[in-house]
């Protein structure tokens, strides 16, 4: 730390009545300024590597007009994903049953066990994941559930147009449901 | 017994070198700090696990905002020359290809692209230009800019796509963008994200404990 030495100003004598006799000397320890220096490099050291965005792949098939091409998955193994308003998630497995008895809520992040579970239950040359987004659903949650696909190391999945009347059943299930936090 | 007496020395250490030292790397880490040029447009991308890099050259970049407005930013200045051309041949459009050169960001129907490309570089920020007309299917005009641009690119290797859409973007201006990449056969394409590590007991967070890189 920085002293004072006060030693050396001892021999002076100014004259009667002066309170200061002493001169002070102006060594400063110059430790503090040098951590600080150090501590602004390694801050802009960290800072100019950190900036650089990321970039998501995403490969569209080729969109068939023959039902025939369609690549055709197990029912067994399917599960759609539909994604609604207010970071709503729905989910079914295999095709929709026509009471919708087997169309389920979820989250962002309760989705993710959703999956761990199918995946873990399905052979992988079966397992097929079908996101269809809504018309409300926002370019974050289409991202969200694109970067769960790879969160979760699931390599077949497709982004499908949604059918009308999956739409009708997310648009009603959104005014049931209360808005969904983000992850 | 006399006791070893050592000498001792001073051990007062003149600092100035070493802070010399300190302030010329801070300098030089000041000066070769380069920084992000200020967007006129502002976009909030959502977050991945995805750890590639966008590509800094070479690539067209489709930026989609909150309100679903679409520009696009092609980075090749010798390429916009040749796409200027060719618009102003097919559609008769009258460009200035030298502001259509320097502008950093299109952003207009084609009607109004000469008249965009007349405002001045500071004013023509995001919040009050058209955007490309995406949303009406019959009109999308994104279809015909990918159109000319991978006819400019012909026979060369492809340019990078990215798509820089905002997290409060809806689900049809996406699909609008990915509609006119599918009918010009553009069919691999990049997403700008903003990094984030691999969630905790997750497999990917397994794989990557396992040293596994990440495939994409």
């Amino acid at each position: 730390m920085a002293e004072m030495d006060t030693s050396s100003g001892g021999g002076h004598k100014k004259g009667p009545g002066v309170k200061k006799g002493k001169k002070l000397s102006t060594r400063v320890d110059l430790t503090p300024m040098v951590d600080l220096g150090f501590l602004l490099i390694t801050f802009f050291i960290f800072t100019t590597t950190m900036s650089q965005a990321t970039a998501m792949r995403l490969f569209l098939p080729k969109d068939a007009d023959k039902p025939e091409d369609q690549n055709k998955a197990k029912e067994s193994g399917v599960i759609t994903i539909l994604l609604g308003k207010d970071n709503h998630v729905f989910y079914y497995e295999g095709t929709l049953a026509n009471d919708g008895s087997n169309f389920k809520s979820s989250n962002f992040h309760d989705i993710r066990q959703v999956l761990i579970d199918k995946k873990a239950r399905t052979p992988e040359k079966d397992l097929v994941v079908v996101i269809k987004p809504s018309v409300e659903c926002t370019y974050k949650n289409v991202v969200d559930m694109l970067d769960e696909m790879a969160i979760n190391v699931l390599k077949r999945y497709a982004l499908v147009d949604i059918a009308e009347s999956e739409a009708q059943l997310v648009k009603i299930s959104d005014q049931s449901a209360p808005a969904a936090g983000q992850n | 017994m006399g006791r070893a007496k050592l000498p001792r020395k001073s051990t007062n250490i003149d600092m100035t070198a070493m802070c010399d030292v300190a302030f010329l790397l801070l300098s030089f880490f000041i000066l070769t700090t380069k920084f992000k040029p200020s967007e006129a447009i502002a976009v909030t991308t959502p977050k991945s696990v995805s750890s590639k890099v966008a590509p800094q050259k070479d690539y067209v970049q489709v930026i989609m905002d909150k309100d679903g407005k679409v520009f696009l930013e092609i980075e090749n200045e010798s390429k916009k020359e040749a796409i200027a051309t060719a618009l102003n041949s097919s559609h008769n459009l009258g460009l200035d290809v030298n502001a259509f050169k320097k502008a950093q960001f299109l952003g207009a129907p084609f009607s109004s692209l000469a008249s965009f490309l007349k405002i001045p570089d500071d004013q023509r920020k995001g919040n009050n230009l058209p955007g490309i007309p995406v949303k009406d299917t019959a009109n999308n005009e994104l279809v015909e800019w990918m159109r000319v641009i991978k006819d400019s690119y012909s026979g060369e290797k492809a340019p990078a796509l990215l798509l820089k859409g905002d997290n409060l973007a809806k689900y049809p201006a996406f699909k609008a963008i990915i509609d006119a990449f599918k009918k010009n056969d553009l069919l691999k394409f990049q997403m700008v994200t903003n990094p984030e590590g691999a969630p905790v007991g997750t497999d990917l967070w397994k794989k990557g404990q396992a040293g596994e890189k990440q495939e994409d």
